[in-house]
């Protein structure tokens, strides 16, 4: 990792000596990145068996990022999110039973069965439905943020998006109007090196998206994205200022994604040695050991069984729970229908 | 120029997706000015196109011909156009179809209008391959947005459903002076969307000599006498389902394959209704304004004494697209739903 100019960097680790977070603190962390790991292997598998339809985009090994940053959220700050959303989904909030359901294609699910694995989102939690258009969230999320700032509330607004998204013309115009408005926005880059196929480094001359930032007169760090604790101290410190309207901060996250693409990528573009070497990294892995050391294996592993059973309860409810009526797909595109009988 | 091969036992066959790939091989051997740009394209143990089209091409043009972009459709569509009114013939790549919308200014504002700005002293000849349909993937990933681009003068909007037309309208959108759209269905490429499909058999006829088929001329796909059927991709096939079992009760639909949207093939479709004296329309891209609503009008202006009913049109519904399949199902025309409009096309 090279960092550009006017860039800073907080090196691995450099949150291990932070007091901000307690053990049972981190305990909690482990328990929601490990909950996202697990989903993201179950509904492969369910994938896999035709139980799940579509296709999708996975996670393991971004779990850092994603319940680093939600963790310095409140409830009511709002997250935009990417055709990869199913961490960026349970690490804001959105219910796991209808983030599964909604994957199931089930009217239970958090979209009604409308959205899919690239749409997850729920208003009630923050979270915009996803959005899979690659740097659709980095104009959308200047708007939530102009809204804040007009109606005064302290709200910030964290818009992930990847490596590949910053090469859009929609991250440069998103960024800089940002930062001539001063909203209350962290654009959150989650670098896992690839976009589908293409490395960054072919993208791109400069290697570290941060270093675009001073372009725009905004602040730019370099994060270490598998260590949630360094993570979350980051974005701890960018949605402090966001929230203070000395914003919008860029961090770009240097993470991996274990998986393909999306289902279905045999992964020929990369060696299988860069993947152990990112392997070698894990978070969760990482956040066990440091745990290990305070906190007993009978605690840890009753976590463990804890995200077990809240899985197989998600799966089974996913399941059981009934279709969209097929006429449900008729009825939602607008608020008010002319001329017909409005339906909710 | 001929129409459909009638294929022989024995005869190569071929998906769309090879026949696709074909095409591009032998225009990039016959021309070197023909070049692909776009995402994913030719990343060495990549995908060779979001799907598949280009595998292989880049061991034999090499990474300066087959060249990989970052995900920046403007700066895509821009470079296709500005190489192309320079004399490049560039083949531009996005993926899918729905990623038109982000380079709607260069299509629209610049490709579209180079030549009758400049008085027909610039062109600009570059055909963009956009994978459309419906296949579990959302409202982001599934639109078929043909009739956004019927509407742009200066643009030829081409729609393939099969691999003999895909290969021979592609060499021929190649060697076309101006810019050509060129949807293709994303279940309709080869053995991947064969199920989805309704395991129907996803290969045709593909002759091994070298051919063209013209842009603007339709194919009659199935003679008929009672009503005519104008529709493309998966409704193109529903529609041929239907006609079949149409046939068993006497009604003889006459199916056509307009294969370019922009222009019309007119007289093919004329002499269609006017032998009919029905018409029905199938697309999958939605109703309201709708490349069926274009050509409805257009045969109620030239054919209207010679329709015996009311013209009838089937496509999406009105919604974004939902993803649970049942959902999904509802939106997009089914076999049943075409068929029930021929029927009552044929009542009247
Ligand atoms: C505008 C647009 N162009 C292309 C695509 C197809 N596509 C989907 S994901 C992807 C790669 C995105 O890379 P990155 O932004 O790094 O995110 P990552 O997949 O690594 O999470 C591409 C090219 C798209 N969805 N939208
Ligand atoms: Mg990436």
């Amino acid at each position: 990792m090279s960092s550009g100019t006017g860039v800073e960097r907080t090196e691995p680790g450099a949150a291990q000596g932070s007091a901000a977070v307690d053990t049972a603190h981190e305990l909690d962390l482990y328990r929601r990145m490990l909950l996202i790991r697990r989903f993201e292997e179950q509904v492969y598998l369910l994938y896999l068996r035709g139980e799940i339809p579509g296709t999708l985009h996975q996670s393991q090994g971004q779990e850092a990022v994603a319940v680093g940053v939600c963790d310095v959220l409140q409830r009511t700050d709002w997250i935009t999110s990417t055709h990869r959303p199913h961490g960026h989904a349970l690490a804001k909030g959105v219910d796991l039973r209808a983030a599964m359901a909604e994957l199931f294609g089930k009217a239970t699910g958090c979209c009604g069965g409308k959205g899919g694995s690239m749409h997850l989102g729920d208003p009630s939690v923050g979270m915009l439905p996803a959005i899979a258009i690659v740097g659709g969230g980095n104009t959308v999320v200047t708007g939530l943020g102009l809204a804040f700032k007009l109606m005064k509330t302290d709200q910030v607004v964290v818009c992930f998006f990847g490596d590949g998204a910053s090469n859009e013309g929609a991250f440069h115009e998103g960024l800089n109007f940002a930062a001539v408005q001063h909203l209350p926005i962290v654009f959150a880059c989650e670098n896992n090196l690839y976009g589908a196929s293409t490395p960054f480094h072919q993208t791109s001359l400069v290697p570290d998206v941060a270093s675009r930032a001073p372009a725009y007169g905004v602040r730019g760090e370099i994060v270490d994205g598998m260590d949630v604790l360094a993570v979350r101290e980051a974005a701890g410190r960018a949605v402090a200022e966001a929230r203070t309207g000395a914003g919008p901060v860029l961090l770009e996250f240097k993470t991996y994604r274990f998986a393909g693409h999306s289902r279905g990528d045999v992964r020929g573009y990369r060696s299988r040695d860069e993947e152990a070497e990112w392997k070698e990294r894990d978070p969760i892995v990482r956040l066990r050991e440091r745990l290990a050391v305070s906190l007993s294996e009978v605690v840890l592993d009753n976590t463990d069984a804890q995200v077990e059973a809240a899985l197989d309860d998600a799966v089974e409810f996913a399941r059981q729970s009934p279709l969209p009526r097929a006429e449900d797909a008729l009825t939602g595109a607008y608020a008010t229908v002319i001329g017909k009988e409005s339906t909710p | 120029m001929t129409v459909a091969a009638a294929p022989a036992n024995g005869e190569r066959r071929l998906t769309i997706a090879e026949a696709l790939r074909e095409a591009i091989a032998e225009e990039m051997r016959h021309d070197d000015k023909v070049f692909l740009i776009g995402e994913d394209v030719g990343v060495p143990g990549g995908f060779g196109g979001a799907f598949g089209v280009y595998l292989g091409l880049t061991e034999e043009f090499g990474h300066d011909r087959i060249i990989d972009t970052p995900i920046s459709e403007k700066a895509i569509a821009g470079a296709a156009i500005g190489a192309a009114l320079m004399g490049m013939r560039p083949i531009p790549d996005l993926q899918y179809a729905d990623f038109l919308f982000e380079c709607m200014d260069e299509l629209v504002n610049q490709a579209a209008k180079m030549r009758y700005m400049s008085n027909g002293k610039l062109s600009v000849p570059m055909v963009l391959r956009c994978p459309v349909g419906t296949a579990n993937r959302g409202a982001q990933h599934g639109q078929c947005p043909e009739s956004y681009f019927v509407h742009v003068p200066g643009l030829k909007v081409v729609c393939v459903s099969d691999a003999y037309h895909a290969k021979g309208l592609l060499k021929s959108a190649v060697r076309d002076d101006d810019p050509v759209l060129f949807f293709e269905h994303k279940l309709l490429y080869g053995s991947k969307g064969r199920e989805q499909a309704g395991g129907m058999d996803l290969t045709a006829h593909v002759p091994e000599e070298e051919y063209f088929f013209p842009i603007g001329k339709a194919v009659v796909k199935r003679e008929g006498t009672s009503v005519t059927i104008v529709a493309t991709h998966m409704s193109l096939y529903r529609s041929l389902a239907a006609a079949e079992e149409l046939a068993r009760d006497g009604i003889q639909c006459e199916v056509i394959d307009p294969l370019t949207l922009l222009p019309f093939d007119e007289d093919t479709i004329f002499a269609s209704v006017r032998k009919t004296g029905r018409l029905v329309i199938a697309h999958e891209d939605t109703l309201t304004g709708g490349w069926g609503a274009e050509l409805a009008a257009r045969v109620a202006e030239e054919c209207l004494y010679s329709l015996q009913a009311p013209i009838r049109r089937v496509a999406s519904h009105d919604v974004p697209l939902p993803v649970a399949p049942v959902m999904e199902q509802t939106v997009v025309p089914s076999q049943a739903r075409i068929k029930a409009a021929i029927q009552r096309c044929c009542e009247g």
